[in-house]
């Protein structure tokens, strides 16, 4: 296009008469025929590919989702055919003790998990984060309940805490003070269901955390220091400033974690002992596949449901929102869960 | 450290912070660092000694108060017990077959779905693709009565199918899958496509391959959720043949709440697959999960 600058003017080819002009059109029309034929030919293709996980998806995702819905209106024991009652469930919860106190213990839990799990998790990611000898042995230790089921966790631990022949009150013993009922307590079992939660759930915050350190950048922190920073004030001012992101998300997802707490009640305690484990899935559970209300137990899970996704919105809007505002250093691009694969 | 140093350090009156702490590390042949870690490490892995230290502890020894702290002797009665008069085997195949298919299923069908909506233009997709992304944030619990109706009418309740069904391929296997092709450079593809490679081609000889990453991601996440998960079996099976090793576990601590000894090696049983994965493919497992917590 330099060449035709405003000098030279563009030189004037006639129209090629000899062309049929019906020619080039069939052409055109040929041309977008293929495309769409081709275009059909990928569609079916794609949906070779998407069948099975759509038919899956929401077959067991989208489907179930409404049907709880309908079913949280309804009272239905699963066998016979139920009758529609609107809001009856719902009302009945707000009414129902049990319910209430599922909520609170729901929330009681969720209340100490979440921050002293993330206080534990990031105290010992800081700790874990330097060049020591044997440091991999220590992260490897600090992570490995994690993947230790729940199911196994509490039977370890209904081991270790049985008031007459575990662990826990034979040490107690030895220095002296007199055995306790541990989950036979209602007093305790909460706590108690706490400390195991705690043992497995801090090691996914140490790694998570330690991944985000690792990405801290290093000059960011060395040119803190040539500044004049002393170890604290580069913690202060550095470090966790650009660990904002991974906590907000830590937060949330422990929280989510958190409510959605059954396995380990069911092993250990069955909610009791007097209610004074029950969470809210417990209830869930214990309502539909115990008590034969579906209904109700369906209503619960809304009720549950609400907060949940309440977390999972909170937590995409905050990812959203950084990606639009310019990242920071420490994600990159924000373009998906790769971008650190390099690491 | 230089003897220079130390001399200043020995000599000054006013000892600074760091003055200090070169003073202590010369007392100490290591980091002052493993007198926090070392005893808070052990902690943690402490509960996991004790599960394997009392499966080998004979039943006279744990059921006596104070229970010993140590074993005497090395007693194999739990594990001969869980393995011959249980139904352990039976339960260790059943997880075997539902976390194997599972796992396979997520890989294959999570890659194809992934595929399609990373690379191919076709009616719907995006409506398909909020949807997914919906569902993954909706808990189990919120569709698991519903499930359990849907599988009943399937016939499929108390069989491992009921087990397999739900978990052949979750919303996240795909959208992971979609996420990392999205960043692999088209080229490679259209090169292909151009000797004429099918789309299938493509994807089995010249992407799978580059996407270790996602697929060891996905096998990891699906592997341990199916593994570890109670919830959904105990709602799914009633009869004990069909039972995985979870809720084998439970059901077998409830009945046999005195043989601790058995439980406990039924413990064994159950946790160490996930161990031994774990610590052979450690750094694969920390990526992934680390990866599926800090997705965009």
């Amino acid at each position: 296009m330099r060449t035709t600058g405003p000098r030279t003017p563009r030189p004037r080819t006639p129209r090629p008469l000899t062309l049929d002009p019906d020619r080039t059109l069939d052409r055109d029309r040929a041309v977008r025929a293929a495309r769409r034929r081709r275009a059909r030919g990928e569609a079916v293709t794609a949906w070779a590919f998407i069948g099975p996980a759509v038919l899956v998806i929401i077959g067991l995702g989208v489907v179930p989702l409404l049907w709880s819905l309908l079913l949280s209106f309804r009272a239905d024991d699963l066998v016979t055919p139920g009758r529609w009652v609107g809001l009856d469930n719902y009302r009945a919860l707000g009414e129902d003790p049990a319910f209430r106190t599922a909520v609170r213990n729901t929330l009681i839990y969720a209340g100490v998990y979440v921050p002293v799990s993330l206080a534990a998790g990031l105290g010992l990611a800081l700790a874990l984060n330097r060049r020591i000898r044997l440091v991999g042995l220590y992260r490897t230790l600090v992570f490995v309940p994690f993947v230790v089921s729940a199911t196994a966790q509490g039977v370890l631990f209904a081991f270790i805490f049985d008031p007459d022949f575990g662990v826990a009150n034979a040490l107690l013993h030895h220095i002296g003070i007199s055995p306790q009922g541990f989950l036979d307590d209602p007093g305790q079992a909460l706590a108690v269901l706490l400390l195991i939660s705690l043992w497995s759930g801090i090691g996914f915050c140490v790694i998570v955390y330690l991944a985000a350190l690792q990405d801290v950048p290093a000059e960011l922190v060395e040119s803190a220091r040539l500044d004049g920073a002393n170890p604290r004030q580069v913690l202060r001012h550095v470090t966790l400033p650009s660990l904002t992101p991974v906590t907000v998300f830590l937060v949330l997802w422990q929280f989510i974690t958190a409510l959605q707490v059954f396995d380990l009640v069911y092993v250990t305690t069955k909610g009791g002992p007097l209610g004074a484990t029950t969470v809210i899935v417990y209830f869930v559970w214990e309502q539909a596949f115990q008590n034969f209300t579906a209904g109700y137990g369906a209503a619960a899970a809304y009720v549950l449901a609400v907060g949940l996704i309440a977390a999972a919105v909170v937590l995409r809007v905050y990812q959203r929102h950084r990606r639009r505002t310019g990242p920071s250093p420490v994600d990159g691009k924000g373009v998906g869960p790769f971008e650190g694969a390099s690491r | 450290m230089s003897a220079s140093a130390m001399a200043t350090s020995a000599t000054a009156d006013a000892v600074n912070a760091s003055g200090r702490r070169t003073g202590r590390r010369r007392r100490l042949p290591f980091s002052p660092w493993h007198l926090l870690l070392a005893p808070l490490s052990a902690g943690f892995a402490l509960p996991l000694v004790w599960l394997i230290v009392s499966s080998v502890m004979s039943d006279a020894e744990i059921n006596r108060f104070p229970p010993a702290l140590w074993p005497h002797g090395f007693d194999l009665g739990g594990y001969r017990y869980v393995l011959g008069n249980a139904m352990f085997p039976r339960w260790f195949l059943n997880s075997c077959v539902v976390a194997g298919v599972a796992v396979a299923s997520n890989l294959v069908l999570g890659a194809l779905g992934g595929y399609a909506f990373a690379r191919m233009r076709f009616a719907g997709s995006r409506l398909l693709l909020a949807l997914m992304l919906a569902t993954m944030a909706v808990p189990f619990q919120l569709t698991m009565i519903p499930t359990f109706l849907v599988m009943k009418w399937l016939g499929l309740i108390d069989t491992l199918g009921a087990l397999i069904v739900p978990s052949l391929v979750t919303p996240f296997a795909v959208f992971l899958f979609r996420q990392f092709f999205l960043s692999l450079p088209r080229e490679l593809e259209e090169a292909a496509w151009i000797d004429g490679c099918s789309r299938l081609r493509v994807l089995v000889s010249i992407v799978a391959p580059l996407a270790r990453p996602a697929l060891a991601t996905v096998a990891v996440l699906t592997f341990l959720a199916t593994w570890n998960d109670l919830s959904w079996p105990l709602i799914a099976i009633n009869h004990d043949a069909r039972f995985t090793l979870q809720l084998g576990l439970t059901t077998f601590q409830g009945q046999h709440h005195t043989r601790w000894s058995a439980v406990m090696a039924g413990n064994v049983i159950t946790v160490l697959p996930v161990l031994l994965a774990f610590l052979c493919a450690q750094k694969t497992f920390i990526q992934s999960l680390t990866r599926s917590g800090l997705k965009g």
